[in-house]
C-alpha cells in the first residue's frame, strides 16, 4: 500500500528501521528477559536525531509533526515496543511544555530533550486515578518561592530514568479538575523520590515506577501555563499522542505478521510447508489486512493531528482500532507458530505480551469507545 | 587536524558471482555499499575531528555511482568529499589506485592523517594504504586497533598483532589502516542525511588531478587480472564397506595416499 510519504518522511522511516534492525533486534530478547532499560539504544536513537523529530526547530529540534513521530515509532516497535515506548514517552513528557510552556522554560529544557541528553516523562495516573483521571490527589500548594508538591504518581513510564517530568497536581482542591495544574519537575529536586520498579507482563525493557513527592518545592516558573489549566492540557495532550500508541500497535502487529509468515513458510507438516494450507493462508490474509487497515487509520489520524483541526475522535479511533488489531494479530501469530510460538526462543510470544498494554494505556479502549460514542452523539445533535 | 578517509565502493554481498565470459564481477541487482572495513576508518576520522577539531574529507576513486557512498559518508559525519572519476582511471590495480588517490591528496594541500580500512571485501589486497604512504613519503602503520593520543604533531596508537598489540608512536603526517576493533561505527543522523542531500561533491578527472595518463588506470597498472573464477565446490563421499578392521586399514591407506598423514 502506498501512503505517498515525502522524501523526508521516508528517510525517517528508513533510519528508524535501520536502528531497529542493527541495534534493537540483536538484543530485544535479552532486554525483555532481564528487564533492562535500553540506555545504549537510547543513545543510538539520540545520535540519529530521532528525539529532534518532535521538538520545534527554535529549540534545536527538527520541528516535524505527529505523522513523522508515528513513522519512527512504528519501525522501532516492529522490533521492540519496550524500546519504542521509552523513546515515545520523551515526546509525551515534552508536548505540554512545547505547546503551553513559557519561552524561558522551553529554552531551559527542550534543547537537552532534542539532543537526547535528557529523557522526559509524563505523570497523571495515581493509585486512585486511572481511567478516572479527575480523581487525582497530588497537591501543589502555593508557598513562598514556588509550589510545594505532595502525593504519589503511579505506573509512570520512564520513571527513574527520565531527567524531566511533566506532572499534574491540584493547585486548588475545591475546584476539582479545574483546580489542576501542570509543572515541570527535575529528577534531582529535593523531596522527589521513586518507588520500586514495576515488574510487567510486556514492554519489559521500559521502566515503570512510582513517583513520590514529599514537600517537594518546585520554583514558580516551572508552572506550565496558568493554574487550573492542568487537566485540560492533559486531555489535549492525550488526544495528540494517541495516534502514536496506534503506531506502536501497528509496528508490533507488523513484526508478528512477518514472524508468522516466515515460520509458516519454513515449517513442514503433512509433507509441505504450512503456508500451503488454505486455513493458514486465510489467517495470514486476515492478519495482513487488519495490519494495513490499522496503519491507514493511524496515518490518517496523525495527519489530522498535524492539520490542527479537531482530532479527539480520530485519535481515539486510531488508538482503539490499532491496539485491538495488535492483540488479535499477535495472538494469531503465536497460534500459527504453534508450540514453537509459545516458547521464548521465538519472538511472537513477546509481541503478544507487548501488545496488551496498547489496549490499556493512554486511555483504555473502553473509555475511548465511550469518547467515540459521545463524539457521534455530538455530531448527530449538531446535525453534521 | 586535516584528515582524509579513503573509501571504496564494493558489492554489498559475500556471495560474489563472476561472469565467466568477461571475467568481471556480476554487479546487477547487488546494491553497492561502503567497503565495511572503510566504515571504521570513517568513524575514526569523525571521532578524531570531534576530539581535536579540524576537517574530514572522504575520498573515493570509482565510477559516477560511487557518489552514493560519498553522500553516505557526509551523512555519517564527513565534512567534505571528493570523487575521482574518469575513464582513464578504470582498470586500475592497487598501485595505480594508490597513485591516483595520493595525487588527489597532494593536490588538496597539506594533510595530517590519511585513514583507510585494513583491506577491501572484494579485492582483499590491503595494499592501497601502504602504497599511498610510500608515494607520499610519510610513515605507515597497519592494523590500528586504537588511537591513544595525538599531541604535538605525533600520534600514539596500538597496532594489533597475533599475540596482542604493540604501542607505536609516529610523526604526522602519516597513513594508517584500521581494524574493526577500533570502534563501533555510528548510524546516520537525520541532520547528516539532510546535509548529504544538499552537499556539492566535486568530481575530479585525470586533468583536474593533473597526473600522467600512463601512470593511472589500466595503463599505469603493473599487474593484470588474467582470470577470475568461482571455485567449484566438489563434494565427494565414499562409504567404506566391510569389517571395522578392514575399514580402518582402507582409511589409513587412503589418508597415506593423499599424504594427509
Amino acid at each position: 500500500m502506498q501512503y505517498f510519504l515525502t522524501e523526508e518522511q521516508k528517510t525517517i522511516k528508513d533510519l528508524a528501521r535501520k536502528i531497529a534492525e542493527e541495534r534493537i533486534l540483536p538484543v530485544r530478547a535479552q532486554l525483555d528477559e532481564k528487564e533492562e532499560f535500553p540506555w545504549s539504544i537510547m543513545k543510538d536513537i539520540a545520535d540519529s536525531d530521532l528525539f529532534r523529530i518532535f521538538v520545534p526547530a527554535e529549540y534545536e529540534g527538527l520541528g516535524y509533526g505527529c505523522l513523522e513521530l508515528c513513522l519512527a515509532l512504528e519501525e522501532l516497535s516492529r522490533a521492540c515496543s519496550g524500546v519504542a515506548i521509552s523513546f515515545a514517552v520523551s515526546a509525551l513528557g515534552s508536548y505540554t511544555l512545547i505547546d503551553y510552556g513559557s519561552e524561558t522554560l522551553k529554552r531551559k529544557y527542550l534543547p537537552d530533550i532534542a539532543s537526547g541528553k535528557k529523557l522526559a516523562a509524563f505523570a497523571l495516573t495515581e493509585p486512585t486515578a486511572g481511567s478516572d483521571a479527575s480523581a487525582i490527589r497530588t497537591t501543589a500548594e502555593k508557598v513562598a518561592g514556588g509550589y510545594l508538591i505532595n502525593g504519589t504518581k503511579q505506573f509512570i513510564t520512564n520513571g527513574g530514568e527520565a531527567a524531566v517530568y511533566t506532572i499534574i497536581a491540584l493547585t486548588d482542591k475545591s475546584k476539582g479538575t479545574r483546580g489542576a495544574s501542570a509543572f515541570i519537575v527535575d529528577k534531582d529536586t529535593p523531596g522527589f523520590t521513586f518507588g520500586k520498579k514495576e515488574k510487567k507482563l510486556g514492554i519489559r525493557a521500559s521502566a515503570t515506577r512510582e513517583l513520590v513527592f514529599q514537600n517537594c518545592l518546585v520554583p514558580e516558573e516551572n508552572l506550565i501555563s496558568r493554574p487550573g489549566m492542568g487537566f485540560i492540557m492533559a486531555m489535549k495532550l492525550l488526544d495528540k499522542s494517541r495516534p502514536s500508541v496506534g503506531a506502536q500497535a501497528v509496528g508490533i502487529a507488523q513484526g508478528a505478521l512477518e514472524a508468522a509468515y516466515d515460520y509458516t513458510q519454513q515449517r513442514v507438516q503433512f509433507g509441505q510447508p504450512l503456508i500451503l494450507q488454505p486455513v493458514v493462508q486465510n489467517m495470514l490474509a486476515d492478519m495482513a489486512l487488519q495490519v494495513e487497515a490499522a496503519r491507514s487509520l493511524v496515518y490518517a489520524a496523525a495527519r489530522n493531528v498535524d492539520s490542527g483541526k479537531d482530532y479527539t475522535e480520530s485519535s481515539a479511533m486510531a488508538k482503539v482500532f490499532a491496539s485491538d488489531v495488535a492483540m488479535r494479530v499477535t495472538t494469531d501469530a503465536v497460534q500459527l507458530c504453534g508450540g514453537a510460538g509459545y516458547m521464548k526462543d521465538y519472538p511472537v510470544e513477546k509481541m503478544m505480551r507487548d501488545a496488551k498494554i496498547t489496549q490499556i494505556y493512554e486511555g483504555s479502549n473502553q473509555v475511548l469507545r465511550s469518547i467515540i460514542a459521545s463524539e457521534l452523539r455530538k455530531r448527530k445533535a449538531a446535525n453534521k | 587536524m586535516n584528515i582524509f578517509v579513503c573509501l571504496k565502493q564494493v558489492p554489498g554481498t559475500t556471495d560474489v558471482k563472476i561472469n565467466p565470459e568477461t571475467n568481471t564481477l556480476i554487479r546487477q541487482g547487488i546494491p553497492n555499499i561502503i567497503n565495511p572495513f572503510d566504515t571504521y576508518a570513517l568513524e575514526e576520522g569523525v571521532r578524531l575531528k570531534e576530539k581535536y577539531g579540524g576537517k574530514v574529507t572522504a575520498i573515493s576513486m570509482g565510477p559516477p555511482q560511487a557518489m552514493d557512498i560519498l553522500k553516505e559518508a557526509i551523512s555519517l559525519g564527513a565534512d567534505e568529499a571528493v570523487l575521482l572519476s574518469d575513464r582513464a582511471f578504470s582498470g586500475a590495480d592497487t598501485w595505480a589506485t594508490a597513485f591516483t588517490l595520493a595525487g588527489a591528496v597532494r593536490k588538496s594541500g597539506p594533510f595530517d592523517l590519511i585513514i583507510c580500512g585494513r583491506q577491501s571485501t572484494d579485492g582483499d589486497t590491503a595494499q592501497v594504504g601502504p602504497e599511498m604512504a610510500e608515494m607520499l613519503d610519510v610513515p605507515f602503520i597497519a592494523y590500528v586497533g586504537q588511537i591513544e593520543e595525538i599531541l604535538n604533531g605525533e600520534i600514539r596508537l596500538q597496532r594489533l598483532i597475533d599475540e596482542g598489540h604493540e604501542v607505536l608512536q609516529s610523526s604526522l603526517p602519516a597513513v594508517i589502516t584500521v581494524s574493526k576493533e577500533i570502534n563501533k561505527p555510528r548510524l546516520p543522523s537525520l541532520r547528516g542525511i539532510a546535509k548529504s542531500r544538499s552537499a556539492k561533491i566535486p568530481v575530479w578527472t585525470l586533468q583536474d588531478v593533473g597526473l600522467d595518463p600512463d601512470k593511472v588506470g589500466l595503463n599505469g597498472s603493473f599487474t593484470r587480472v588474467v582470470k577470475i573464477f568461482t571455485p567449484e565446490r566438489v563434494k565427494k563421499a565414499e562409504m567404506l564397506q566391510g569389517e571395522i578392521e578392514t575399514q580402518v586399514d582402507c582409511l589409513l591407506e587412503k589418508l597415506k595416499a593423499t599424504r594427509l598423514i
